[in-house]
């Protein structure tokens, strides 16, 4: 399984996803520094009170996040993907696999691999972006760590996902799926907080069993509670709890413990699945 | 070792609706050199792959090195050049031999003198550091036996070597082979060109729609030498004479006696214009493995069954 790891970590090397991410933070961090940078200036010349700077570049944060977050389930999809898949359709599984080596060593030995690199992209881009914006209007978020590990795990649930589908569906299904789940299942984030908001029990009950299906949205709540300053939580259970809840770049608690634990099980059981699965196809 | 390499008991492999191998039962010694043929879609490359477990009888069992099919340790013993050859394009030839050496459980300290060993067995020494990806076709397939042969594995599996290969490179798999089984290892090829299968393999077994039709040493498989002779005006008393010679069988306007002596055409010939046929052609057969694969093949169903 290791054998594996190292091998996946070092095709994402020599095929330079690993030197496209790191483009791709170099880049993303700039761009918030330099936006920030002028936002902040701008405002504060404007005489905006600091107060509302603080709110101001917090929400922007979030914006970004939820942007990263996309491009990650994005870059989780790609790697994800072809993983299994992309081997099993070119041939070269087949002399791996004649190998005296378990097949859910290959499929776990594939994650851990692309989990590590994803892992930290993630963690590099996040952690850069959020202490460049703490640099430039003086606020950071409360919880920068937490953030970013919800936002790991988000990437996690896609990439298990994708390399999953991938071990079973030819690879493009695969990733077009996972893409697709993901959207689908911020959606029904959304639906879940309206439905709370205005009482639609049955439209919160599909949407609250939707993100026990897919827990990619439910982890994106604690990233956004990680990004939110106690202010904002503050002002807004003060005046409408019943509405803010609906807001999908709002969250007034971390996900709950069980959700959280639940997400680490959905990702073993996906994994055990699809071995399991992947151990008894055809090649 | 007194298991044999390969033992199918009456495995049965269906996809979906097609049946690949109808109830196929196999024995291959160990150190043998077996060349397993048949037409395309004869289940060839499914009986390999159920060897190694890469796919899963559909019913019956079968054992291999004294386990049964599939077995992980097992595994580690044989060595396979799939008939769809590829390897990770990003790696360099060498890398892709020591990452094989490393999963079929070669000591470390052996891998690098296993590794260059193979390469050198399959000419890629010049190459060993440049990408699999630069590879032309051959050298990919070159490489696949590198990484078949890798280890000294006691079973060699080796699905239509010599695909992609130059005359060159046929004529080195001949040797390869040859010299595996000298070592003592059992390989079976999987090929179509025939002539190459008779130059090195001890026996063959030909498959036909998932089923053995033919199986045994080569000079018994190998068709005889024969005539094809075209007659007119032939009469009873004419083909009695034939008779006498050995089996005929018809084909339209043409006869053939199989087996027969070469230097007894003459004979045949003056008998027949003896009874009054004329002979218009007279066509001397060489047995070959070839001739008998077609005849086997193209046979009525009524006959393979
Ligand atoms: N993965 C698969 N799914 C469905 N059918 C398959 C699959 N693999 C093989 N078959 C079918 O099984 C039969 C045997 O195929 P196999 O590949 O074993 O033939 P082969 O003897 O190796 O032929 P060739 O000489 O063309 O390589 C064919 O009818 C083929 O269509
Ligand atoms: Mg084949």
């Amino acid at each position: 399984m290791i054998v594996i790891a190292r091998l996946t970590v070092r095709e994402l090397v020599r095929r330079r996803v690993v030197w496209v991410l790191a483009a791709l933070t170099v880049l993303s961090v700039t761009l918030v520094a330099v936006g920030l940078d002028r936002l902040v200036s701008l405002a504060r010349a404007d005489g905006t009170n600091e107060l509302e700077i603080r709110i101001g570049v917090s929400q922007v944060l979030i914006l970004i996040a939820f942007m990263f977050s996309f491009v990650l389930a994005m870059t989780a999809a790609f790697v994800g993907a072809p993983a299994i898949g992309g081997e099993l359709e070119s041939g070269v599984a087949l002399a791996i696999l004649a190998r005296p080596l378990r097949r859910a060593e290959v499929l776990l030995g594939r994650w851990l691999g692309s989990a590590l690199i994803v892992v930290g992209y993630t963690a590099a881009s996040g952690l850069l972006a959020i202490a460049v914006a703490t640099q430039i209007s003086g606020y950071g978020p409360p919880d920068p760590f937490l953030a970013v590990a919800f936002l790991s795990g988000q990437a996690l649930v896609l990439l298990t996902l994708t390399l999953a589908l991938g071990s079973v569906l030819p690879s493009i299904a695969a990733g077009a799926i996972a893409v697709v789940g993901f959207g689908l299942g911020w959606m029904a984030g959304v639906l879940a907080g309206v439905a709370a908001a205005f009482g639609v029990e049955v439209l919160g009950q599909v949407a609250e069993v939707s993100r026990w299906i897919l827990p990619s949205d439910g982890l994106w709540r604690g990233v956004i509670y990680g990004l939110e300053p106690p202010l904002v939580v503050m002002l807004a259970t003060g005046n409408l709890p019943r509405y803010a809840d609906a807001n999908p770049f709002y969250a007034s608690a971390p996900p709950p413990l069980g959700f959280v634990i639940w997400s680490g099980v959905w990702i073993a059981l996906v994994l055990g699945v699809s071995s399991w699965w992947f151990e008894r196809r055809d090649l | 070792m007194s298991s044999p390499a390969i033992e199918f008991d009456g495995i049965t492999k269906r996809y979906g609706r097609t049946t690949a191998l109808d109830a196929l039962s196999l024995r291959v010694g160990r150190g043998e050199l077996v060349g397993l043929l048949g037409p395309n879609g004869a289940g060839k490359t499914t009986a390999v792959k159920l060897v190694l477990g890469l796919v899963r009888p559909t019913s019956g069992t079968g054992h291999v090195l004294g386990a049964p099919i599939g077995d992980r340790a097992a595994r580690a013993r044989i060595g396979y050049l799939p008939e769809l050859f590829r390897y990770q394009p990003w790696l360099r030839a060498r890398e892709v031999l020591t990452l094989h050496a490393e999963l079929a459980g070669v000591a470390p300290g052996r891998r690098a003198a296993a590794t260059a060993e193979a390469l050198d067995r399959v000419g890629l020494t010049d190459r060993a550091d440049d990408p699999v990806h630069d590879f032309s076709k051959g050298m990919q397939q070159r490489l696949g036996l590198g990484v078949a042969l890798l280890g000294e594995p006691e079973l060699i599996l080796l699905d239509e070597p010599t695909s992609a290969l130059d005359p060159v490179g046929r004529t080195d798999v001949r040797a390869i082979v040859r010299s595996a089984r000298d070592r003592g290892a059992t390989v079976i090829l999987n090929s179509h060109l025939l002539t190459e299968v008779e130059r090195v393999c001890d026996r063959v077994v030909i498959l036909h729609r998932g089923r053995v039709i033919a199986s045994g040493p080569l000079d018994e498989v190998v068709a005889a030498d024969g005539v094809r002779l075209r007659v007119s005006d032939l009469d009873d008393a004419g083909r009695r004479v034939l008779a006498g010679f050995g089996p005929v069988s018809t084909d339209g306007d043409w006869l053939s006696i199989r087996p027969l002596d070469a230097a007894r055409i003459p004979e045949v010939v003056a008998a027949l214009v003896a009874t009054g046929g004329r002979v218009h052609a007279v066509e001397p057969g060489r047995g070959s493995l070839e001739a008998r694969f077609l005849e086997l093949v193209t046979a009525p169903e009524e006959e393979t069954a």
